[in-house]
């Protein structure tokens, strides 16, 4: 049995069951609904994206509202309410994540639990909503002629809004800006390095997550055609939160098996605790508390996981289909300057820390076609130098240029929007995701499509370009057979070339590799050695920090030598080596 | 508003600011030493009130089998794992905090206080019972999360709060309680009369502030703590165990909750669920010092006091919204003071 049809089993085990089940029973099932639907939201900002919102039943409830206040009030139809479910569930979120975000992760995770907070008692403040007493009169659900008043039809509504809901999410995360808001979870330097607004994407992930629980809301309001603050307190917001991590905030199927693990154990654990206990109360959240703390220690990935082992494997990506299709268009190349161009110029820069001058008036250029090498030995300033070029420092004087354009005090992510691409001392690859993948994050900056389109899947024909450069750049850089393989699972001298071979996605007019041969075994470095000749023949300019001497002479054209922050050195490698300043810095004779 | 009133929403205000300070510097010392956000703290201040009300009416203190159930149940995950390590050093230490005086605390509220016991000694119970409970705590809970990231450690504590409040609510039942105020008169400012619920809990703050400074200045186990705050590999280098230095951080968070609760139990009814807001009032204090400084934390969290004093008289409905909504501004102000850092996800 394939995948596919296990999906189907399961979609169609869902469409009977309310034949089977008592009215009370199908309403349970439609909360469970209800609540994947939020839970999915959790899933792609905790699981995917590293966010945490304690906020989400906040969200369902502005959706609620709004669909209860504008049918009520204003006689407003129900497909006009679920849009303005929607938008003013997002809108919050766009606000929220915005005023948050810029601040790093955790600082999001507690204003959404004062959001929780004020939300609950807004609601219950206001007058035209009802107070703490809550609005009732909500019309039935009337939709193309359709009528929604009763249990049955209703649960296949919710199914139906959950299926879309899943289906956009995973199209969302197999796209352009979905590879980018899987990169986020290692931190902002890897997707800013390739060119992405990591903020935007946060907030865009954050404006997602509100939507579904938005739509959760309209739906829940035209179920119980009855809404008050109760369902959407804080409380409810971390049951949210347990359900995406107990069912497993790894995979959006986890969301389902979170939301319904929860709910139907909460019903059991209501029946039986207080007869247990001989006392009348919540119990089951003790239980709920210790069995978060369980799944934290000893599961991390939840339930999810557990289940999905007794399902067939995800077939094998079939790359075969990619040949043929076109490739994106080229970005930078070395571009209208020409073999011998000044391509980057430094000159005198300087960056001092406190007291410190890590760099001191070093001046050289890297022109086109040419590959340099920086060397020095530890705390020479060459890593410093290096994140002076790439944008994750700003220097203390003096001026950068790439292309004669002005690059020192722009974000790492306008440099690469320049054309200049870089890998990581510290190897930085999204671990889950494919070779594939990894690579074609590379080329975020060559494709266009938005969130909405990926979700869509209008995005279709840019995709496959995107996976087919990707493809070419694997194969240029001698990784065909690992196409498939997830990225954690190479070892190193691979996992460095596969960063060499995501550089090389984006085209770019200027490569930066920093101490590619660092923690490499021998043979690992004389193929290393081997792919940057052969991309120095093919007229890739590149710009190479390293320390190893050897490895260094094989590929350079140029040195550039480093020692206590100011440049000693600087011309042919044979000249360099046997310059007398040089051989003292290193051998400290 | 005259200046009766107030003159008696600034005293309102200091007193609950008061309170709030000494969460607000638990909180920030939690989470320096251990990135943990203490979402709990404010379950050990309704924990020691409702403690204390049953002694007052004469019913079993219930928070004792819940000290003894937590003990046990640390132990068995403390020997269960120095048995798989086959690791027996230091075990009696370990057990002295985990075991031992959980159950001398749970010995001494069941049968050394009781209804007919002074008022003060009923309030030393609560706090022993309440402080002990901080090592199994710690062991339970984050122990086994050592090394998560601060997102993983803020689930974990959310979680725990579930849990507490459960609990909670088995051990007190779902009323409420109130302690006897202070019967002493105040001192006079002009024509104000101070009320003696002001005069103790502002100087029994100042006092366990200044314990605090103390112990974090002068002893050896509090410049401890402040070594791990820095940097928990620096500590641990230099021979200090961050997780004693965790389990000691919530001990005396737990401690400084209990006392907490015995300052404001007069003040306010307390249900089993109440803490979750004192301990957030305390907690946006703590954001104005980035969850980093204690002065800034205790100027926050008397702001926080005495905002909601005057919101209550102006919009006694919106007060908790105003006291939360205040967060975003202060968010705000810290985005600027802060510059931005990418953290890197463990």
């Amino acid at each position: 049995m394939t995948r596919r049809s296990c999906v189907a089993v399961v979609l169609a085990i869902a469409a009977v069951l309310p034949w089977l089940a008592t009215p009370y029973q199908v309403t349970v099932l439609s909360f469970i609904g209800l609540y994947s639907m939020v839970a999915l939201g959790l899933v792609l900002l905790t699981g995917v994206a590293g966010l945490i919102s304690f906020g989400q039943a906040a969200f369902v409830g502005i959706g609620a509202y709004a669909a209860a206040y504008l049918s009520v009030a204003l006689q407003w139809g129900a497909a006009a309410t679920l849009l303005a479910a929607v938008a003013a569930s997002s809108v919050c979120a766009l606000c929220i994540g915005r005023l948050t975000l810029s601040m790093g992760g955790h600082y999001l995770s507690l204003a959404t639990l004062a959001w929780g907070i004020s939300v609950y008692y807004a609601l219950g403040q206001i007058p035209a909503l009802g107070g703490f007493n809550g609005l009732g009169g909500i019309p039935p659900l009337m939709l193309a002629g359709v009528s929604f008043a009763s249990e049955v039809p209703m649960y296949y509504l919710i199914l139906g809004c959950l299926c879309v809901g899943l289906v956009l999410v995973r199209n969302l995360l197999d796209s352009r800006p979905g590879r980018a808001i899987r990169a986020l979870r290692s931190g902002a330097v890897l997707p800013e390095s390739f060119g992405a607004d990591t903020l935007r994407l946060k907030v865009a992930a954050f404006a997602v997550a509100a939507a579904l629980a938005g739509v959760s809301g309209w739906l829940h309001a035209y179920m119980q055609r009855f809404v008050n603050p109760t369902p959407f307190g804080l409380n409810m917001g971390i049951e949210y939160l347990f359900m995406a991590v107990i069912g497993g905030v790894g995979s959006i199927f986890g969301a389902v098996a979170g939301a319904a693990l929860v709910t139907v154990l909460k019903q059991q654990l209501q029946d039986w605790l207080p007869g247990l206990l001989g006392q009348a109360g919540n119990f089951e959240i003790v239980v709920f508390g210790a069995l978060m703390l369980f799944v934290l220690a000893r599961a991390t990935g939840g339930v999810w996981p557990l289940l999905s082992r007794c399902m067939p494997a995800a077939p094998p990506m079939d790359t075969g289909a990619l040949a043929g299709t076109a490739l994106v268009p080229a970005q930078h190349g070395n571009g209208p300057d020409g073999e011998g161009a000044a391509l980057l110029s430094v000159a005198g820069v300087v960056k001092r820390f406190g007291g410190l001058t890590a760099v001191d008036s070093v001046s050289f250029d890297v022109r086109a076609g040419e590959v340099v090498a920086l060397l020095g030995p530890n705390g020479a300033g060459k890593s410093t130098m290096f994140n002076l070029v790439s944008g994750n420092l700003t220097p203390s004087a003096g001026e950068i240029r790439m292309r004669g354009r002005r690059i020192d005090g722009l974000r790492s992510r306008e440099i690469a929007a320049l054309g200049l691409a870089r890998t990581f001392q510290h190897v930085k690859l999204a671990g889950d995701m494919s070779a594939l993948e990894n690579v074609a994050m590379g080329a975020y900056l060559r494709g266009r499509s938005g969130l909405l389109g990926a979700m869509l899947r209008l995005n279709r024909a840019e995709e496959a370009a995107l996976r087919q450069t990707a493809a070419r750049q694997l194969a240029r850089c001698g990784l065909s057979e690992c196409v498939t393989e997830l990225a954690a699972n190479l070892p190193l001298g691979r996992q460095r070339t596969l960063e060499v071979a995501r550089a090389l996605c984006a085209d770019p007019a200027l490569l930066l590799l920093d101490e590619p041969a660092a923690g490499l075994r021998h043979a690992e470095k004389d193929e290393l050695a081997r792919l940057l000749g052969q991309l120095r023949d093919e007229g890739v300019t590149i710009l190479i920090v390293d320390h190893d001497m050897e490895f260094i002479m094989k590929i350079a054209d140029r040195l550039v030598v480093m020692r206590f922050g100011q440049k000693i050195a600087d011309g042919d490698p044979g000249d360099v080596r046997r310059d007398p300043v040089v051989q003292e810095a290193y051998l400290g004779a | 508003m005259d200046a009766g009133t107030f003159q008696f929403l600034l005293q309102d205000g200091i007193t609950s600011g008061a309170v709030y300070v000494l969460l607000a510097m638990a909180l920030v010392m939690v989470f320096t030493v251990t990135r943990i956000v203490m979402v709990p703290q404010g379950e050990f201040v309704v924990f020691s009130v409702l403690t204390v009300a049953a002694f007052q009416q004469g019913l079993a203190p219930r928070l004792a089998w819940i000290v003894v159930g937590a003990a046990l149940v640390a132990t068995a995950m403390e020997l269960a794992q120095r048995w798989i390590a086959r690791d027996a050093a230091g075990l009696a230490g370990r057990l002295l905090a985990l075991l031992a005086l959980p159950l001398a605390a749970a010995a001494l509220a069941v049968w050394a206080v009781d209804q007919s016991s002074p008022y003060a000694w009923q309030c030393v119970g609560a706090i022993a019972l309440v402080t002990t409970l901080g090592p199994p705590v710690y062991r339970i809970a984050f122990r086994p999360l050592a090394g998560a990231s601060p997102l993983v450690l803020l689930i974990a504590a959310i979680a725990l709060h579930f849990l507490l409040v459960g609990l909670g609510l088995f051990a007190f039942g779902p009323e409420g309680s109130r302690l006897p105020g202070f019967t002493f008169e105040g001192p006079r400012i002009g024509d104000f009369r101070v009320s003696a619920q002001t005069v103790v809990v502002v100087a029994a703050s100042a006092m366990l502030i200044g314990a605090m400074l103390l112990f974090f200045g002068q002893t050896l186990a509090g410049k401890a703590l402040r070594a791990t705050a820095v940097s928990r590999t620096g500590a641990r280098l230099v021979g200090i165990s961050p997780d004693s230095a965790g389990e000691l951080s919530l001990t005396l968070a737990a401690l400084v909750g209990a006392v907490s609760g015995v300052l404001i139990g007069p003040a306010t009814t307390l249900y089993y669920d109440s803490g979750f807001i004192l301990g957030l009032k305390g907690f946006v204090g703590a954001i104005f010092g980035g969850l980093a400084g204690y002065a800034l934390a205790a100027t926050g969290a008397l702001g926080v006091g005495l905002l909601e004093a005057f919101a209550s008289f102006w919009a006694s409905a919106y007060k908790e919204i105003i006291v939360f909504t205040l967060i975003v501004p202060v968010l705000m102000w810290r985005a600027l003071v802060d510059p931005h850092v990418d953290e890197e996800a463990a």
